[in-house]
């Protein structure tokens, strides 16, 4: 056996404490935040150094033993469950932030460096880490990486790649590799941008060197409220077409409205089919000038109620019921699947139409959550995982919203990745010859097929789905599904 | 010099050569020497809808022409694109991973391309990416081809996010009584909320600084900035009509006069030290640091000076590359080849059609 060969190997490495093969100790890694999925690997290691983690690697080519590095398994996508009989290496223990330049803001950090740790470290001095995914309070900025992970301020800001200036990573077969550097402006090709958002498949970063921004000076958050979602889209449109660049738009349904009020009382509008969340930021003058231009524009679009955030708490209020909005979902239904695809921006009123015909003729009730400013659909598809083929319904219903989105010209995955569970859908928005590079560049990065195998690409066998309930972080509030 | 007017002739192209190397507009004349397939023939835009803030077109479409359009509805390529008065591609600035000084706001080249669709070393034809804001699915092919120099193949058409244009601009020249104090500037403004659009040096003291917004209270922020500057004994100059200015910058008119130009990525605490080390050039090498001192621009026309650069690049283990010029190879200093790089390479050009500087010379008459 492959893998008891590699366990003999890797005993000389690890400490007992840090290579858990006791079924036991492997259970908590056998899913991630798409609780839908599991597998059960075969053992699990947590290096505490990136030469460990470059050692385990070669070993696993050596052996043919597939692997997974594992940051806090928060993947919406199943992008994170491990290979079935595989080896987990959970990075968690790498969580050192090696290197922080508050003038030329950059800060090298290792992977299982939490997302929000870096802001908090470097606020003193006025700067932040821009990508803000929802679980950032726990998600890992190697997690970011491999999935190049967005958040509410993408819009303006861009993804986890836009933010990333170098990275040292080791590749399926051991070999290390430095991408990039510490200037914003680089020559040869963007190999930084080509390894984030590879899903683990191209291997695994040990060092990253991310770009931090000074804060915005000011920030001004609006809530208007509509009597329809698509009165409440047809503001984005507004806002868009204005000329303003604000630093986020969100949209949430009355059911998302419903499940963020029984969850955080954030005292949204009782009686709004729509809430438009809007954020501007930047230097305080120009800010105030742009207010007065919103202002108006909302005015105008029909909006029942405007409130602007009076201070930084309310803003936070403003935003609490946005981001805990999904874990919220869990009080109006034992289950659900939350999709990210995207559609055009002038397209979405269209979207949510026939998201709402799918509901209907699914019989599944759907609340949306949106990032309206990116086109980024959030339809939480709620189900009963106790009630036999309720998981499958929904999965089903869950395609059809896929190839809407691949219809309107849009995408499949916006920020949580293809992982497991939209890889039957992968070749439906590509072309054959589209595929079969993504296939051959895989193979000629990893010929064994190693790192995180039947990621992205269809063509392993998958874990079984099955209905496990919410993830027990989610179940308490902590992560959320954005 | 082969020049193919559609997508598939491309393909026929790389079908049926051993070599490919491509220029569009010809505005880097170190990167379009050794080409022998024109992508000038293969322009225009494909799609532009003005309300979706993206936009898709050829590749050797000219980068003005776009500007212009967009400007029609208020909307830029807020990496500003250079060298668009010299005939500047869209596929050639991204071949070329070159943002101008504005990409110090909002990004560079790499943060708004969104999807590329291009023709691999088998003449097959891929699309990466989307055209769609946001997208994650599948390989970064885009990104990948930013920077590469045509390596992994040709790119035929693209697909950028744009944002809305600033209502206004206005810059401010600050002048310093020393780099170091005009450098200490820079590390002050960078960290600043100012939300600058530009922020350029140029030695031996100055800095140029832009900012853009809401005619309203650029008047307030200016004078904000001003005042900080002036705590640090800065004598200030401001232009409200700055178009030109920026436009000369685009278009390196500094640097005209001479024949080479080089781009050094580099961080700011380097500039001084960069800057010794050209002195011993005795004036021969005119230059500019661009975002923020994040980029030098290098340009001169004595020959004596390359083989100095390149052992001062070598020294200081800085990967550059030459935009204008005769050059061998345009790639200087360390090589940003690596096992990730020559992988991809093997995938996407098996033959190696696409190499760059290959030792085998252009097949004659090309």
């Amino acid at each position: 056996m492959p893998f008891n060969e590699l366990l003999s190997d890797l005993a000389a490495l690890y400490p007992s404490d840090r290579l858990l093969t006791a079924a036991a100790q492997i259970m908590p890694y056998e899913s991630d935040g798409l609780t839908a999925f599991r597998g059960r690997p075969s053992g699990v290691v947590l290096p505490v150094t990136a030469d460990e983690v470059v050692e385990t690697v070669r070993l696993c080519h050596r052996h043919d033993v597939p692997f997974m590095a594992r940051g806090s398994g928060t993947s919406l996508s199943g992008g994170s469950v491990p290979v079935p009989d595989g080896l987990v290496i959970g990075l968690n223990r790498l969580n050192r932030i090696l290197r922080y330049d508050p003038l030329h803001r950059v800060a090298v950090v290792e992977p299982g460096v939490i997302n929000l740790r870096v802001s908090e470290h470097v606020a003193a001095d006025g700067l932040y880490y821009a990508p803000d995914p929802s679980s950032g309070p726990v998600c890992t900025i190697g997690g970011n990486v491999a999935f190049n992970s967005g958040g509410v301020h993408c819009l303006k800001y861009g993804m986890t790649a836009n933010h990333v200036l170098g990275l040292k990573c080791v590749l399926p077969d051991g070999e290390v590799v430095t991408l990039g550097g510490e200037s914003l402006e680089t020559v040869g090709p963007d190999l930084i941008g080509m390894f984030a958002g590879s899903e683990g498949l191209f291997g695994i970063a040990l060092e990253i060197t991310l770009r931090l921004l000074p804060r915005p000076e000011v920030y001004r958050t609006f809530l208007a409220a509509y009597d329809t979602l698509s009165a409440a889209g047809d503001a984005v449109s507004m806002v868009v077409a204005s000329g303003l660049l604000p630093g986020a738009m969100e949209i949430m349904d009355r059911l998302a409205i419903d499940a963020a009020e029984a969850a955080v009382n954030a005292g949204y509008p009782a009686d709004a089919q729509a809430v438009f969340l809007v954020e501007l930021e930047g230097p305080r003058e120009e800010v105030a000038a742009e207010e007065v231009r919103l202002m108006k524009l909302l005015d105008d679009s029909g909006a029942t109620e405007i409130r602007v955030a009076k201070d930084d708490a309310e803003r936070l209020t403003f935003w609490k019921g946005r981001k805990s909005a999904f874990s919220a979902v869990g009080r109006l239904s034992p289950d659900f699947i939350v999709q990210d695809g995207v559609v055009p921006r002038s397209r979405l009123g269209e979207a949510l139409g026939e998201i709402e015909r799918l509901s209907q003729e699914f019989g599944i009730r759907v609340a949306n959550v949106f990032h309206a400013g990116d086109g980024n659909l959030h339809p939480l598809i709620m189900y009963d995982g106790r009630v036999a083929g309720a998981l499958e319904n929904a999965e089903r219903l869950a395609g059809e919203i896929l190839r809407l989105c691949i219809r309107m010209g849009g995408s499949i995955t916006g920020e949580h990745g293809v992982g497991l569970e939209k890889r039957a859908y992968l070749g439906e928005m590509y072309e054959a010859a589209d595929t079969r590079t993504m296939f051959a560049i895989r193979d000629a990065i990893d010929p064994k097929s190693l790192a995180n195998r039947g990621k992205m690409l269809p063509d392993a066998e998958a874990p079984a789905l099955a209905s496990h309930g919410a993830h027990p972080l989610e179940q308490q509030g902590v992560i959320s599904r954005m | 010099m082969e020049s193919p007017q559609d997508i598939p002739a491309v393909q026929e192209l790389v079908r049926a050569q051993s070599r490919i190397r491509v220029r569009g507009g010809g505005s880097k004349s170190a990167l379009a020497a050794e080409a022998n397939v024109s992508l000038a023939g293969l322009s225009g835009m494909v799609q532009y809808d003005a309300s979706e803030f993206t936009f898709t077109a050829l590749a050797g479409t000219p980068v003005r022409e776009v500007a212009e359009q967009l400007a029609r509805h208020g909307q830029y390529l807020p990496f500003e694109p250079p060298l668009a008065d010299d005939g500047a591609t869209l596929g050639g600035t991204v071949a070329a991973g070159l943002s101008g000084s504005a990409r110090y706001r909002y990004g560079g080249v790499r943060d708004f391309l969104l999807g590329v669709r291009l023709v691999d070393g088998r003449g097959e034809l891929v699309r990466g990416g989307g055209n769609v804001v946001k997208n994650v699915a599948g390989f970064d092919l885009p990104k990948l081809m930013v920077g590469s120099l045509g390596r992994f193949g040709v790119v035929v058409e693209l697909s950028f996010k744009v944002f809305p244009a600033p209502e206004r601009t206005s810059t401010i020249l600050a002048e310093f009584g020393h780099l170091d104090t005009a450098m200490a500037a820079v590390d002050r403004m960078a960290t600043s909320p100012f939300d600058l659009m530009c922020l350029d040096v140029e030695p031996p003291n100055r800095l140029w600084i832009r900012i853009g917004g809401i005619g309203d209270a650029l008047h307030a922020r200016l004078a904000r900035l001003t005042s900080l500057l002036e705590m640090s004994d800065a004598r200030i100059g401001m232009f409200a009509d700055d178009a030109e200015i920026w436009q000369d910058v685009s278009q390196f008119r500094w640097a005209r006069e001479n024949a080479n130009l080089v781009k050094i990525p580099l961080v700011p605490s380097e500039v001084p030290r960069l800057e010794a080390r050209i002195a011993r050039w005795n004036g021969e090498v005119t230059r500019r640091y661009g975002v923020g001192g994040t980029v030098a621009y290098l340009a001169w026309s004595e020959p004596t000076v390359r083989e100095g650069l390149e052992s001062t690049l070598a020294a200081a283990h800085r990967s550059s590359l030459a935009l204008w010029g005769d050059w061998p190879d345009p790639r200087l200093g360390p090589s940003t080849d690596n096992a990730m790089s020559d992988r991809l390479a093997a995938a996407l050009d098996p033959q190696g059609k696409f190499a760059i500087a290959a030792a085998v010379a252009a097949p004659p008459g090309s």
